[in-house]
This record gives structure tokens, C-alpha cells and sequence, in this order.
């Protein structure tokens, strides 16, 4: 069910653990609540398991700090969704790429 | 109709961040391919943030209590005011509740909001029940939000919009004042800074 926190979500641990502040889950600004949504929706609806996201989320940890990356988790987890949703076959990575275009250029603002 | 027709005619033309924007695109990609029902990532960000992301505007709602000259600067120049501590991205006015006026925030036209300082709209602030029954009967909404004002409190309702989003100053519940900064933020609910709750006093003994 949407409205119940998955545990296996809600209590992971070490690096992919959810940023927090007085136990409560923090987004800093609305992508980020988008994003972790969206991620949870797809998961909810079988289109990957959560461990297969959560997997490619330490993938992606791992390797901005091994870059020095100063990204934030969330930005670390939009790119590793974006890389399971290409992987999966799911996103075409040439039709995100010109969506986004859309979007910076203005043609687009569909607003969510 | 839904929320998204209704933004359509509605801009947001606030300075967005080039990763909002990279996440509106995917959204926008994931929707068309049914891949994702907006209003389930709706539902599961209410389920899982509750009510994440008032602690700005409990800071700043805080820093009006306990600093006079703050707080004149802030119902002044609310966007200048934020900007003090830190708060930004959005053009704002902070409306005070005091005795006899109660502040109650709307967005009649779709579902405006001071992000930056307040989080993610709670799903009912979108609904278009709220949208429509917080002008038409704002007494009525307020009491099944457990608020019940005397007759005598005049109730002011602020209809957010793209340009200028609102946030309601509550009043300081008596018996704080021997309370820091940090302890009457804690305090602070999103609901007080919609104006649809008021800050309760701490209940004795609970600290």
C-alpha cells in the first residue's frame, strides 16, 4: 500500500540510509521528494525491486566519493535511478535527454 | 480538472535549480509512459514525510518570537526577512496571527506554497475541497481541523499565487517563556504556519 512506509525503504542503513533530521525524513527542496516518489511508485508497482535500486544506489555512492564528488544524496539518487530506468529499458537515456532540453529551454513546464 | 491543468495557466517563475528541473522532465516522461501516476508520488511522499520540511519556517517563526526588530522586519519585508537566515527562492509575505485575527492560508487556484520554508504541500492543501471550502466557509474548515475561534476572531484568508506565497506567523502560546530559540521551533507545526492549527503550549511535565 502507497500509504504505509515500507520498512525495507524507510530503515535502510549505512550510506543509502534517508537523510533525517529529529528522526523525520528531510527533502531540502521538492525535487527531492519527487524523486524518492517516484522511485517508491515504480517499485510499489513491480516495475524493479527496491533492492535492485538500492544496489545501484551504493554503486553510485561509492563511486562520487571515489570522485571527490561534492553531490548531494538525492542528486546521487536521481542519477541511479536514471541509470536503473535505462538499464531496465524502461527510459530511452535519448528521450530523457531531449525532455530535459524541453524543460530548460521553456517549451515544456508541466508542473506536478 | 486536475492540479496540473489547473498550473498550466499558472506559472511558476521562481529561479528553478537545474536538478528540479532535470526531475520535472522525468516526471513528466514517466506520467506520459504510465509509468508513474503523479498522485501516487503524491501519496507516498505524504505517507513517508508526514510532515517533513516545516523546520525553516519554524526557525523562522521562532527568531520572530524572541526578537522584536526581527519580527517587524519580517511582516514588513518577508523576503528580505527569510534571506536573513539563510531562507530563499521564493517571494514571500508573513501575515500574524495576534488576538482577534486568525490567518489562514489558500491557493485557490492550484496549490502555490512556500516550499523552501514548509516542505511539500500536505495532499489536502491541493484538494480542490480546501481550495474551495477554506473561503467559502473558513470557520467550518478550521473546526475540523480542531480549531475553533469565538465568533468575535476575525478570520483572514491569504490566496497564494505564483508571485507571492504566504506564511502565517501563530501566536506564542503562553507559558514558553523560559523556552530557547531552538526549543519554541521544535514546537512550530506546518499546520500552525498554514494557519489551519494553532501552537499549543507545551503540556506539563512533557519536557
Amino acid at each position: 500500500m502507497d500509504a504505509v512506509p515500507s520498512r525495507e525503504i524507510a530503515d535502510m542503513t549505512g550510506a543509502t540510509a534517508l537523510p533525517r533530521k529529529n528522526g523525520e525524513l528531510v527533502f531540502d527542496e521538492a525535487w527531492q521528494g519527487r524523486i524518492f516518489g517516484m522511485t517508491v511508485a515504480m517499485s510499489h508497482d513491480a516495475s524493479f525491486e527496491w533492492r535492485e535500486f538500492q544496489a545501484q544506489l551504493i554503486a553510485e555512492i561509492a563511486h562520487a566519493e571515489r570522485e571527490g564528488e561534492s553531490s548531494s544524496y538525492y542528486e546521487r539518487w536521481l542519477h541511479a535511478f536514471e541509470r536503473l530506468l535505462a538499464g531496465k529499458g524502461l527510459v530511452d537515456p535519448a528521450a530523457l535527454a531531449e525532455r530535459r532540453h524541453e524543460f530548460e529551454a521553456g517549451h515544456r513546464d508541466d508542473v506536478f | 480538472m486536475s492540479d496540473a491543468q489547473h498550473e498550466h495557466g499558472h506559472h511558476h517563475r521562481e529561479p528553478e535549480s537545474v536538478l528540479s528541473l532535470r526531475v520535472r522532465a522525468l516526471e513528466s516522461l514517466l506520467v506520459e509512459k504510465k509509468l508513474v501516476a503523479s498522485e501516487a508520488v503524491d501519496r507516498i511522499v505524504g505517507a513517508y514525510e508526514q510532515d517533513i520540511g516545516p523546520h525553516n519556517g519554524a526557525k523562522v517563526v521562532a527568531r520572530a518570537w524572541v526578537d522584536p526588530a526581527y519580527k517587524q522586519r519580517l511582516l514588513a519585508h518577508g523576503t528580505e526577512a527569510i534571506e536573513e537566515l539563510g531562507f530563499g527562492g521564493v517571494d514571500l509575505k508573513v501575515v500574524e496571527n495576534r488576538p482577534g485575527v486568525h490567518n489562514m492560508v489558500v491557493c485557490t487556484l492550484c496549490s502555490c506554497y512556500p516550499h523552501a520554508l514548509i516542505g511539500l504541500p500536505p495532499v489536502w492543501y491541493k484538494s480542490f475541497e480546501y481550495r474551495s471550502r477554506a473561503v467559502r466557509e473558513p470557520r467550518v474548515v478550521l473546526r475540523e481541523f480542531g480549531v475553533d475561534l469565538p465568533e468575535s476572531v476575525e478570520i483572514r484568508i491569504w490566496d497564494s499565487s505564483a508571485e507571492l506565497r504566504y506564511l502565517v506567523l501563530p501566536e506564542r502560546p503562553a507559558g514558553t517563556e523560559g523556552m530557547s530559540e531552538a526549543q519554541l521551533a521544535e514546537m512550530v507545526t506546518r499546520d500552525a504556519m498554514i494557519g489551519v492549527a494553532v501552537v499549543r503550549p507545551p503540556a506539563p511535565g512533557a519536557r
